[in-house]
């Protein structure tokens, strides 16, 4: 008895140990990246750049200043509706290319065609059919978040396990339900990831758009006005700026991952 | 129950990778029987299967469930696949991998949770329910396959090798499971084994095929005292002498195939 609870107790202190070692590791690598940018600034090594420890003071003061927080509650919104909009254009797509073979050798082409080209190189495209602004960001984060939803659903689907299929067809059910019940809930992770890539492709978006336009708002119009103003204050705004950016990412891309590892328990054990 | 007239079955005809897999086989089964096949391994076991379930479309020859003719999945079927890892649903609780197919049957939430518990009591795995697939070791899985195939009450199930994947202690326990649920079920078995003893063991009759193209080669009726027991049983002269014969038919289509 004691020789099967003892290597349980000794085990889970091992894990959080193994897991407080990862975040320890983390911190040394932020610390480390914090101190050379501190150096580097105050040592004249690049003198334009703002002292990381400006930086982060100007950052918790943008947290704090009502512009900054509409432009960036202007750019999230964005993204928050374009993100869900890209999942209910792609996935029908992806599951139509994944399972009817004809419909994708007949758009191969034009897929392959317009995929590689940089939605930013669109911006003034969309500009031009739509109006205002906010619906050329929605409209042009549709477009370029649904390639990695579109194509990751398609190879989900592909990959369907046959012996699944079967398995539901045996029992009497037909494609809609083999589709329904077994393509996608097996395709979801994969699904699932392209959703997550999608997710930094809404704010470049939206950050792009709103830098081309420079106008109404968002953090792209923020960075286009601070970096035309003066000085070294100037510049603190667009590096801090950058850095809200980088943290969002950061953020929303951890709340996804979580909501990953949940979502699909099943599939990492 | 089941009559197989004539079926053959060409993989991929006309191409330089044909496949004769079945050829002309002829096979009738009683309601009620548990039917073993039994044959060299690829020797168109699984494609006999497939092709009674509806899930392939056979090139030649008929095939008849409970007097309808094949050309889909007849209502009154289930299968049980040897792979049980990649035949259960693993986003789905055990409750409602059992349960999915009750859907077919037009009944209601709680009539298939209960059927699906009821199930699940029958193959020894009442409190497992709320488990998900991965959760359970592989002989529990294949029990769950068995629970849902169960909880469909088919007139006839199929199952294509179902033992093939667990440790030997194990497909004793599942050989005997299905030999139980059988005689609470009214329903007619088809069992595809390459296994010469289980098929002797489990079944009232195995047939051998020829290896592919498969046509039967022996038709043999087993006549062991019930009930079965994986001790005495194995020892019984009548399945010695069975297992020899059923080995015998087995190996001797092993040889250089006749072209017939």
């Amino acid at each position: 008895m004691t020789a099967a609870t003892t290597p349980a107790r000794v085990r889970r202190p091992v894990v959080t140990r193994a897991r407080h070692g990862k975040l320890v590791r983390h911190a040394v690598g932020v610390a480390v990246f914090l101190l050379a940018w501190e150096v580097a600034a105050r040592s004249g090594l690049l003198p334009w750049l703002p002292a990381a420890s400006a930086s982060l003071a100007r950052v918790a003061g943008l947290a704090a200043d009502p512009v900054f927080l509409g432009d960036l509650l202007s750019t999230l919104t964005a993204a928050v509706i374009g993100l869900p909009l890209a999942v209910l254009v792609a996935v029908p797509i992806g599951l139509l290319l994944g399972t009817v073979p004809v419909v994708e050798e007949t758009t191969r082409a034009i897929v392959e065609f317009l995929r590689p080209i940089p939605s930013v190189a669109l911006i003034p495209l969309a500009l031009f059919f739509f109006q205002p602004e906010i619906n050329a960001k929605v409209a042009l984060i549709v477009y370029a978040a649904s390639w990695p939803i579109l194509i990751n659903t398609l190879y989900g689907v592909r990959d369907v396990d046959p012996v699944a299929t079967e398995t539901l067809r045996s029992f009497g059910f037909g494609q809609a339900a083999v589709i329904w019940r077994v393509a996608l809930p097996s395709a979801a992770p994969f699904i699932y990831t392209g959703v997550r890539l999608a997710a930094s492709i809404t704010l470049i978006l939206a950050i792009s758009v709103e830098y081309f336009v420079g106008g109404s708002g968002g953090i792209g119009a923020f960075l286009i006005q601070a970096s035309t103003g003066i000085g070294a204050d100037a510049m603190l705004d667009v590096v801090a700026t950058l850095l809200w950016a980088g943290i969002v990412g950061l953020a929303v891309n951890t709340v996804l991952l979580r909501a990953e590892r949940r979502l699909f328990r099943w599939r990492h054990l | 129950m089941l009559e197989i007239e004539d079926l053959t079955h060409v993989y991929g005809p006309g191409t330089p990778n044909e496949h004769h897999a079945i050829d002309g086989l002829k096979l009738s089964v009683a309601a009620g029987e548990l039917l073993c096949i039994v044959g060299p391994s690829g020797c168109g076991k699984s494609t006999l299967l497939r092709s009674i379930a509806g899930l392939i479309k056979p090139t030649g020859g008929e095939i008849r469930v409970g007097g309808e003719l094949v050309r889909q999945t007849p209502d009154n079927l289930a299968v049980v696949f040897q792979d049980y890892s990649r035949s259960l649903f693993p986003w789905m609780s055990v409750a409602d991998n059992v349960a999915l197919p009750l859907r077919r049957r037009g009944m209601d939430k709680q009539r298939r949770r209960e059927a699906a518990q009821e199930a699940l009591e029958s193959v020894g795995l009442a409190e497992a329910g709320r488990k998900y697939p991965f959760q359970l070791s592989g002989g529990m899985q294949q029990r769950v396959a068995i629970a849902r195939a169960l909880a469909y009450r088919p007139s006839l199930m199929l199952m294509d090798e179902p033992f093939g994947s667990v440790d030997a202690q194990t497909r004793e326990d599942l050989e005997d499971l299905v030999l139980k649920v059988r005689g609470h079920h009214q329903m007619t078995i088809v069992l595809i084994t390459h296994d010469i003893d289980e098929s002797v063991y489990v079944g009232d009759r195995v047939v051998v095929l020829s290896k592919a193209p498969a046509h039967v080669v022996g038709d043999l009726r087993v006549d062991l005292p019930a009930p079965r027991d994986q001790i005495t049983t194995r020892e019984h002269p009548d399945f010695v002498r069975l297992r020899g014969e059923v080995g015998r038919l087995v190996r001797g289509v092993d040889a250089p195939a006749p072209t017939a």
